[in-house]
């Protein structure tokens, strides 16, 4: 007769919270440390080391990889320089058009769901099929966007999109963006819904065109869930390897090489693991630099 | 009085414009975005039906069939390539970890969104930050390591690693799912006699369903994407993945395989984008209940 006075009495041991939420955690940590954070630290010393996929003897040389890289690596400064380019121009095109793309998709019309699918096309396929539908658009003889040109009497020949420095750059961009795009659409799609809808009604009743709608209300409503959507982007184009892998190989002769084609030429094509992990770990500031800009704004939507 | 009708008229009218005009460039801007994101794959389809005689003439149109459309090239993808060998391994290997994946998830996203742990916040802040360290950065070191453990060339290397990629994200999807069942949903479960076990997989499990199979579904085609480990680990065709396999290994020297690949591109995108618009709420829902606070 008395336990019905007592239900919150564990009876049970797992019923317990201080032994329950440590049981619980502890396969997640656990796998975490040992596939993320132990080869984290190996990276680091690996760095320092000559090792070589022949002898990975892990010989300490110090801050000599990084020395070496810095300054006698022309092919490294012009990684990281295409690294930080196509990171910044990909996103702010990212931004813009998915911001459209966004308030499109929100709103109610026929075919919404045909175009939706076709719309996530680009970031549901996986990046390196994707990337090889883009080979073949690019092609250097038989681009149909060259053939366009052609037919329209604006071409003689071809363009040769992935041959010359600038145009692989921008090609390399464009399927970045193209890509990305979708992704911050979705992001944004729940950024937009989450505006109240009296916010909305108000301002239609106040008689406020698109524009100004756009520009005062959406916009600074929505600023923290754009930087989260711009900052995920931005991860996404930083640290991804197929487009330029599949695309150009960094080529030509290393003009759009990034750091992470750079670090698997040669970490493990070249064997230097070493000098691979060192070029690699550069990249490691810029994202803990993109963490923290990313919690802030985390934490600003809360506060709304 | 006629003066402010007139006026209320004109306003009523430029209103019902403005409508029109806005309902069009809705549907010219879904329409070309809908195209400019389709583009490649539809050239990818017209590709990959044509006979090499059309394909190889700068001249022809490329968006039409000027011979007769061939299978040809869909048949030798099948069966004279090392493709379905490629899309088996990668349904072994997304189920797997689909598998790891839920199994450890699950009871942490439980442990972070209910135990009330005093450090739960920042160990959800801290998983989160790990899906900041990404493959670019850990592909050199875990070369060693699956080396080290004799995993290389085999399907066990990519079924140890990738749920690095699945897991933080799906603790944070199942987090927001569990954060949005109300506690006395599993406390009266518990007051009727369940354990807390009990309680949970009988009355919030069902509850957190539908988050459960947008996990499945992040987590096999998260596996089915990634690229960088299964080029580093694997290199033999009978364990290379659709991702690694395609873009390796229907080329032959400078002979691109166009046709195949581009039917290689279509076969696979084609099933994980329906998959994925099928959850794509899901997603939102997930992605927003998990930075609200619970």
């Amino acid at each position: 007769m008395t336990t019905a006075t007592t239900p919150r009495q564990p009876r049970y041991l797992l019923d317990n919270e201080r032994v329950l939420a440590p049981l619980f955690m502890t396969p997640a940590v656990l796998y975490i440390i040992a596939l993320v954070g132990f080869p984290f630290v190996l990276s680091i010393v690996l760095s320092l080391t000559d090792a070589t996929v022949g002898n990975p003897t892990y010989d300490f040389v110090g801050l000599e990889t990084f020395r070496r890289i810095l300054f006698d690596d022309p092919v490294f400064r012009t990684a990281l320089w295409n690294t930080f380019v196509f990171a910044v121009i990909a996103n702010v095109l990212v931004v813009v058009l998915a911001k459209a793309l966004a308030m499109v998709l929100v709103s109610d019309f026929r075919g919404k769901w045909f175009v939706r699918f076709l719309v996530l096309l680009p970031w549901t396929a996986p990046v390196s099929l994707a990337t090889i539908t883009w080979l073949w658009t690019l092609d250097s003889i038989f681009s149909p966007i060259d053939w366009v040109l052609r037919s329209v009497g604006l071409l003689d020949g071809n363009i040769i999109w992935l041959g010359k420095q600038n145009l692989a750059m921008s090609s390399v961009i464009a399927v970045h963006t193209w890509r990305i795009v979708p992704l911050a659409a979705v992001i944004m799609m729940a950024g937009l819904t989450s505006i109240p809808q009296e916010i909305r009604d108000a301002s239609e009743v106040d008689g406020a065109g698109f524009w100004r709608k756009l520009f005062q209300i959406t916009i600074p409503l929505m600023a923290p869930i754009i930087a989260v959507a711009a900052l995920f982007g931005l991860i996404l184009t930083i640290t991804d390897m197929s487009v330029v892998f599949v695309l150009t190989r960094g080529g030509p002769t290393h003009g759009t090489q990034v750091l992470s084609t750079w670090a698997f030429f040669k970490g493990i094509e070249g064997g230097s693991l070493g000098q691979g992990a060192a070029i690699a770990l550069f990249l490691f500031p810029v994202l803990v630099a993109v963490a923290a800009l990313i919690l802030r704004m985390a934490r600003r939507r809360e506060v709304l | 009085m006629a003066q402010a009708v007139r006026t209320i008229e004109m306003e009523r009218r430029s209103a019902k414009r403005r409508r029109v005009t806005g309902r069009f460039a809705l549907y010219a801007i879904a329409a070309s975005a809908g195209f400019l994101a389709a583009f490649p794959f539809l050239w990818a389809i017209i590709t990959m039906f044509k006979e090499d005689q059309d394909l190889y003439v700068k001249a022809n149109n490329p968006f039409w069939f000027n011979k007769a459309p061939t299978l040809e090239h869909v048949r030798f993808l099948l069966f004279d390539t090392n493709f379905l060998t490629f899309v088996r391994n990668t349904v072994i290997v997304g189920f797997a970890v689909v598998l790891v994946t839920l199994a450890i998830s699950l009871p942490a996203a439980y442990a972070l969104a209910r135990l009330g742990m005093k450090w739960g916040e920042r160990m959800g802040i801290g998983i989160f930050l790990v899906y900041l360290i990404p493959p670019t950065l850990l592909f050199i070191p875990l070369s060693r390591v699956v080396a080290d453990l004799r995993l290389q060339e085999s399907l066990w290397s990519l079924i140890i690693v990738y749920p690095t990629i699945t897991i933080p994200i799906s603790m944070w999807l199942l987090m927001g799912f569990f954060k949005s069942i109300p506690r006395d949903i599993e406390e009266q479960a518990m007051v009727d006699g369940y354990s807390r076990i009990g309680a949970v997989t009988r009355t919030v499990v069902p509850l957190v369903f539908p988050g459960i199979v947008a996990v499945v579904v992040f987590a096999f085609t998260l596996s089915a994407h990634e690229f960088i480990y299964a080029l580093t680990f694997n290199k033999a065709s009978a364990v290379k993945t659709i991702a690694t396999g395609v873009p390796t290994e229907l080329v032959r020297g400078d002979v691109f395989f166009w046709q195949s690949l581009q039917a290689a591109a279509v076969l696979v995108a084609v099933p994980i984008a329906l998959a994925f618009n099928f959850f794509l709420d899901k997603f939102i829902t997930g992605f927003t209940m998990g930075a609200v606070k619970g």
